[in-house]
This record gives C-alpha cells, sequence and structure tokens, in this order.
C-alpha cells in the first residue's frame, strides 16, 4: 500500500501500443490472453528441503537458490539488495538469492504463477498488486505458521512471532491462516512540515474545531490549508475519512465495513465524518487538485503551498529527493470530530503493511521462507527504516535511533497514542471492486456535491453488491 | 517455377499465421471459453453458463462504457476524417490545379509527427496539457483571473479530452492515407474538370471524394476500431484512470480492471466478448452501409 508509484508509461502499455499496430482488428481483448496462458496448471515442481536443525529450523536445503520479486516503489530496492540478500547470503552462502524488481507485480508476478514457475518471495505490493486474497484462495500462498513458530533470527529466546507489533501476524492472516508477512508499520495522519507551522506560530489542532479554526487561517496566508489528488490517490481522502468514523464511533464501525456488514456504511459514525470532511472540501480544497497527481500535490507542499496532507509514513522516504532543506515532515492524528468520540484525540491508525509472501508451488518454499525470518530479524529491520525511513513490525527495532524528522515524529505520535492505535480496514485489499468506488465516492463528496448522506448510501449499495455477489470470495475479521 | 509456387507461397505465410493463430485466434478462443467461468484469474476454473452475460446486462458502468465507446465512435471517424480530408487537399490540390499550398512538403512532414510519438508519451505529454493547475498548458495561457478549467476532472468534459487526443494523434496518419490515394487520381480528371469549369470546392466534392471512397472506407473502419479501444488514454489520463466518476470509462479499461485488478477474468472474458461482436458488428455495418456501385 505504499505507493502509486505513478508509473504511467508502463510496459503493458506501450506493448499495447505496439499491439495495436500489429493486429489493429482485436483491440484490448487480446491482452486477457497474458492472464490466461495455462490457467488450470496445478503441477507443483519439486521442492528443495534439508535437514531440520537448531541452526536451521525451517529445514532448508542450504545448496538451493531462491528467486525473489521485490516492487520498486516507494520504499526502493536497495533494502532488499544491499541488507537482506546479503544477510541471508552470510548465512547460507551457497543458496544462490536470484532477484529482480517490478513495479507491475500483477502483470509481472501472475502469468508465472499460472505457468507453474512462481518466484519462491514476492513482495506484493503498489497499485498493480495481485488481489491476495485470490492468490490465497487459488492455494498459492504458503501458510508461514511454521515461520512465526520458529526462533528469531538474531533475537535470542524469542519466536519470530514474538518479536513483532501486536496485530501484525493478524493483518497477513486468512481464514485463521497467515499467508503475508506485512513488513512495514505505516502511520496514517496529516502529514505537514513543522518547519513551516514553527514559523506561523500554528499549533497542531485536536478537536475540529481547532483544526477548520486553523485551515481558515492558513487559507488567509494565502497557502491551500488542505488537499489530495484526486486523480490519483483519492484513497488517501477514503482514509482520513474512515479514520474519522473509526475515532467517532470506534473501531467496530470499520469491522462491519470489512465484514460487509448490512448497514455498515450507513452508520452514524461514517455520516458525521464524512459530513465534516465534506465541510473541509468545500471550504479549503483546492478545486484543481481533482485533477492532479499525488506527486503533483506532494511537490507543492513541499513548496509550503499546501499545509495538510493525509498520507502514510513512506511519504517522507517518497519524497525524499524532492525536499527541501529545512522542511521538515511532521504527522498528527487526524483530529477529533466531536466531543464525544469514542477513541481519544491521539488514537492513531497505524498499520501493518507492504504484503512480502511465499509462493506454496514454487521451487523452494523452504528457502523463500527462510528468506522472510531473515527480513524479520532486527538487524535486517534496523537496516529498512535506515534505508526507507518507515517503521517495521519488528518491535522496537529502531528504537533509540534518530533517522529523519518524519519517521521520529511517528514514532512519538505511536508512542503518544499508547493502547488507542488501530489498523484501520481491510475491505480495500479484499475487495478491490469496493475500493474503486470509495475512491469515486470520496472524490465526489469532497469535490463535487458535498453530500454525506449520498456518501453512505453510495457505499453502502456497492459494499452490498459485493455481499450478494457469489463470483467474489468473501473475507471476516473480528 | 510451376513445383516451386506452394512451398514458396507457404513459406510467407507460415510465420504470419502462426503468430495469428497463437497470439489472436487461441487467445479468442481461451476468451470465449473463459466467459462461461467464474475464474478468478488463479486457481481452479468453474463454469457457470451464460451468468456473466446476465451480469453484463446489469451492469450500469457497462452500459455507460458503451455509451462513451459510441460517442467516440461517431465522433472520432467523422472529425479525423473531415480534418486529414482538408489538409490532404490542400497539400495536394490546394495551391492550384495540382499542386499543394505553399510549404506543403513542410507540412506534410510536420503533419506525420503525432503518428510518430507512442501513445503512452503522447497521452502523459496531453495530460499536462490538460493539466488542472496552472502548471498545466492550456491553463497556463488563460489570464489568471480565471478559475482553472478542470478539462479531465470535469465530468461533462473529460471525454471530449480524450477525443480530441485521440483526433490530434490519428489525422497525420489519413492525411497521408488520404494524400496518397488523391496521388493516384489522374492528372486529366482534374485537368478535364477544370476546363468545364469546376472551382477547388466543386473539384474536392464532385472528384476528389468519389475517386477516394475505397481508402474513406477503410479510414472509417480503422478509426472507428480505434474508438472501441482507447485504452491507453483512458488508463494514463483520465483521473481516477476511467473517471472522475465513470465518466471517461470504456469498454477496455472495464475489461482491464476486472481481468488484473478486481480477480475477475470470467468477468472480463465476457466484457471482452462484447467488445469482440461489438468491433465486428461495426466492420460489417461500415462496410456495407459505405458500399458503392463500382465507378
Amino acid at each position: 500500500m505504499s505507493d502509486i508509484t505513478g508509473s504511467e508509461l508502463d510496459r503493458r502499455t506501450l506493448l499495447r501500443r505496439a499491439a495495436a499496430v500489429g493486429i489493429a482488428a482485436t483491440p484490448a481483448v487480446g491482452m486477457l490472453s497474458a492472464c490466461v496462458g495455462g490457467g488450470a496448471d496445478e503441477d507443483t515442481p519439486e521442492q528443495a528441503t534439508g535437514e531440520k536443525s537448531a541452526d536451521n529450523p525451517l529445514g532448508i536445503d542450504p545448496k538451493t537458490g531462491i528467486e525473489i520479486v521485490i516492487f520498486d516503489g516507494g520504499l526502493g530496492t536497495k533494502y532488499a539488495t544491499d541488507v537482506d540478500t546479503p544477510l541471508y547470503n552470510k548465512k547460507w552462502p551457497d543458496s544462490k538469492v536470484t532477484y529482480s524488481a517490478t513495479q507491475e507485480v500483477s502483470t509481472v508476478v501472475q502469468p508465472r504463477i499460472n505457468a507453474g514457475d512462481a518466484p519462491d518471495m514476492i513482495n506484493n505490493s503498489g497499485s498493480k498488486l495481485m488481489d491476495f486474497g485470490a492468490v490465497v484462495n487459488a492455494g498459492q500462498a504458503q501458510d508461514l505458521t511454521e515461520l512465526f513458530a520458529a526462533p528469531s533470527f538474531d533475537i535470542a529466546g524469542k519466536t519470530v512471532a514474538e518479536t513483532l507489533v501486536p496485530g501484525a501476524i493478524e493483518q497477513g492472516t486468512y481464514n485463521g491462516k497467515p499467508y503475508a508477512v506485512n513488513y512495514a508499520y505505516t502511520v496514517f495522519g496529516l502529514w505537514y512540515n513543522k518547519a513551516l507551522f514553527t514559523k506561523n506560530n500554528w499549533t497542531v489542532p485536536e478537536t475540529w474545531a481547532d483544526f477548520t479554526a486553523l485551515l481558515a487561517k492558513i487559507k488567509a496566508a494565502g497557502i491551500t490549508p488542505y488537499g489530495y489528488a484526486g486523480a490519483n490517490a483519492s484513497y488517501y481522502q477514503v482514509r482520513a475519512i474512515l479514520t474519522s468514523a473509526g475515532k467517532i464511533g470506534g473501531e467496530q464501525v470499520l469491522k462491519d465495513i470489512d465484514n460487509l456488514k448490512a448497514g455498515a456504511w450507513k452508520n452514524d459514525a461514517i455520516v458525521k465524518a464524512a459530513a465534516a470532511w465534506a465541510e473541509v472540501g468545500k471550504t479549503y480544497l483546492d478545486k484543481s487538485f481533482l485533477g492532479l497527481k499525488h506527486t503533483e500535490i506532494q511537490l507543492r507542499q513541499n513548496q509550503d503551498k499546501l499545509a495538510f496532507y493525509p498520507c502514510g509514513s513512506w511519504l517522507e522516504n517518497e519524497q525524499a529527493k524532492d525536499t527541501p532543506p529545512g522542511f521538515e515532515y511532521a504527522v498528527a492524528p487526524f483530529p477529533s470530530v466531536t466531543t464525544a468520540d469514542t477513541l481519544p484525540a491521539a488514537a492513531l491508525n497505524a498499520a501493518a503493511g507492504e504484503i512480502y509472501f511465499v509462493a506454496a508451488k514454487g521451487k523452494n518454499p523452504r528457502g523463500g521462507m527462510e528468506y522472510l525470518r531473515t527480513m524479520l530479524s532486527k538487524e535486517a529491520a534496523l537496516g529498512f527504516t535506515k534505508l526507507t525511513k518507515s517503521l517495521t513490525v519488528v518491535a522496537g527495532a529502531a528504537d533509540g535511533v534518530t533517522i529523519s524528522p518524519g519517521l521520529t515524529s511517528a514514532n512519538e505520535a505511536v508512542g503518544k497514542a499508547g493502547k488507542d492505535i488501530f489498523m484501520g480496514y481491510l475491505f480495500d485489499t479484499w475487495y478491490k471492486k469496493l475500493d474503486d468506488e470509495s475512491r469515486a465516492a470520496a472524490n465526489d463528496l469532497m469535490f463535487s456535491d458535498y453530500d454525506a448522506q449520498k456518501f453512505a448510501d453510495r457505499m453502502e449499495a456497492a459494499a452490498q453488491a459485493v455481499a450478494s455477489d457469489s463470483s467474489v470470495t468473501k473475507f471476516t475479521r473480528s | 517455377m510451376r513445383h516451386g509456387k506452394y512451398p514458396f507461397i507457404i513459406g510467407f505465410l507460415a510465420v504470419p499465421v502462426v503468430l495469428y493463430a497463437t497470439f489472436v485466434v487461441a487467445a479468442y478462443i481461451q476468451t470465449f471459453q473463459l466467459a462461461f467461468t467464474s475464474w478468478s484469474g488463479l486457481g481452479p476454473i468453474k463454469y457457470i453458463g451464460f451468468d456473466n452475460f446476465e451480469r453484463l446486462w446489469n451492469d450500469d458502468l457497462f452500459w455507460r462504457s458503451i455509451g462513451h465507446n459510441l460517442y467516440l465512435l461517431i465522433l472520432l471517424p467523422i472529425i479525423t476524417i473531415a480534418i486529414a480530408l482538408v489538409f490532404a487537399f490542400l497539400l495536394n490540390a490546394g495551391g492550384g490545379m495540382h499542386k499543394g499550398v505553399r510549404g506543403s512538403k513542410f507540412y506534410r512532414v510536420i503533419f506525420f509527427f503525432p503518428q510518430l510519438m507512442a501513445l503512452a508519451i503522447v497521452a502523459v505529454i496531453f495530460g499536462r496539457v490538460f493539466s488542472t493547475d496552472e502548471s498545466g498548458m492550456l491553463n497556463g495561457l488563460f489570464p489568471e483571473s480565471w478559475s482553472p478549467w478542470l478539462f479531465l476532472a470535469d465530468e461533462r468534459w473529460a471525454l471530449t479530452c480524450i477525443l480530441a487526443v485521440m483526433v490530434w494523434q490519428a489525422v497525420g496518419f489519413y492525411v497521408v492515407l488520404f494524400s496518397a490515394g488523391m496521388g493516384s487520381i489522374e492528372q486529366e480528371v482534374y485537368e478535364a474538370a477544370a476546363l468545364d469549369g469546376a472551382n477547388r470546392i466543386t473539384l474536392f466534392f464532385k472528384i476528389t471524394i468519389p475517386l477516394l471512397w475505397s481508402t474513406l472506407q477503410v479510414a472509417w473502419v480503422y478509426l472507428g476500431i480505434a474508438a472501441f479501444d482507447a485504452f491507453a488514454l483512458v488508463n494514463i489520463m483520465s483521473v481516477d484512470r476511467g473517471g472522475p466518476d465513470g465518466a471517461t470509462s470504456v469498454l477496455s479499461m472495464m475489461i482491464y480492471r476486472n481481468a488484473f485488478e478486481y480477480s475477475q477474468a470470467g468477468y472480463a472474458s465476457a466484457l471482452g466478448v462484447a467488445l469482440f461482436f461489438l468491433t465486428l458488428t461495426f466492420a460489417a455495418l461500415t462496410l456495407r452501409v459505405t458500399r458503392r456501385e463500382a465507378h
């Protein structure tokens, strides 16, 4: 989820262009063949195993190589090539790591899984990630129970599971079994430039009244107070609305949404949150943002032309090369909407994200799991945090290390929130179609009709359509 | 040489036929097969009869997308052919009986430029042209006191913006195509008509167009098929890919989303089948309607 990289000029588009010239009479349909090939292939190649021992708890074959595919997005790929792989090879020098990176995970990996030629460890991320629920359902993801029960790579006396932040495993659990490591720990909130705020004597608001008062002040100062990119990043706004709803009505509101419970979207908390945000949209949002992309908006913030930007903690790293000196990223939790909110103002939406999974039908799933165990070591986690300015699910791996202002701010917010951290919602990864509907509805709410009830009704209808669609596999959480 | 004839022909045809059979025919057959399944794109395949088509029938976005495709289908060929014809005429006969307007050789090259650019690049460039803030080319040209035009972010105009880019890109190719067609019209015909007192406009409508009819027919079919596609432009340029709120959704975009994002390869295939028949119907209709008696 860390990114939408904006890889507009993608290989597929170019290929399609080439194809369009060659076979002009077959628009669009031909591309389906890419996903059709060998669909029914159920063959599992011979899989490598070795002796299990204290030193080799997962029983990998030390001489068999593994193949990994890393998503090349907001987090970059250096953490894999410069931290994880060397660490893995230090322990297993004879297991050659074949590495590749892609911006289009589904385009590159899905056909290979279908053809029975899956890479061993896959970073399923980005805007073109594979529908992971479908991967699990097709039996293509390795059950990671053994991995989490294995001893940690470098934290003595603990299992891998015991070294992680609470909720990290649950997020990769489908119908009771863990299938994914959600590695990056992302803090969501309102991002701003601390230096700018200090200079203007603006204090970070905790209540909605303070929030709108500050927005008015910022507007008067000639800066766009609040904004997000409607063209390709409206899901940041969806998160803002739903986080507010979660704070008003408690996490159950979001769980009901994920579980497609009838009436979940019509919950009073959703309507209230949507109404509050619609007001912000109506008064403080620049209308032209509907046509802009996330990179353009983020650049504006770097130029101090935009004050608040709803985003996740990958932002600082994504903008690293455009951030001018003196710009200090900081994050604030979304303010309380009412005085009777269920959760306190400091409550924070923080979630494990970035799916890493092992292909069940690859050539070396044990090796893939060992690679994940390496990634979940304290050393690799700290290396990841240093390189990507993103926290990991390895608890406390980055404590006491000063890396960047945004990261420090995120770490502080996590500390302040204490037990009031909630992971948000999963419907967007479970039901992609509902995700798309929520993006369009959020844009509508914020840019054109400002009608909270309509937003709720529309999402309710879309959610119920998914609920009654037998071709969509359902998931539940509690 | 008689004995060598068939091996010779087969030698030429084998490679394209194999390629076509593999990448077009086989893919289509699979698409037809998958249209009757609930396949997610991964794992086992289950047949569900006509369910996908029933869903299609009840899918609002499907009908809206068809509407958008039809809008493009009607306007893209008309506008492109009209502009291309005028340009081609000016280049070939606009400056007198059988020469183009001054500098026509230069224009001929310029007109073809857009065709040389990859569609993805064109889309990105026009994304900048239509950008909604003052960094956009058009909004940058407007006086500062105007509030920015929303172009692609405006539900009413988004599809028209896409159409404009399609026209811009296509015109060059058809100028060249029509120029070639006009070049093959005998000069004597023009001269004879001119002697009879025909002016340029009469020449255009009474001589050029009728003698160019078969080329126009081909152009119409090609452009119509392009109108059924429009995938790259919509995918790259439009707000929220197909938005705002479905305002630029086209069938190819729906197919892509269902196949690769919603894990509904079966439903996507049903959309593909619908698109296949629409394209086929269009091509057949066009050729039939525009058929004229041989001259």
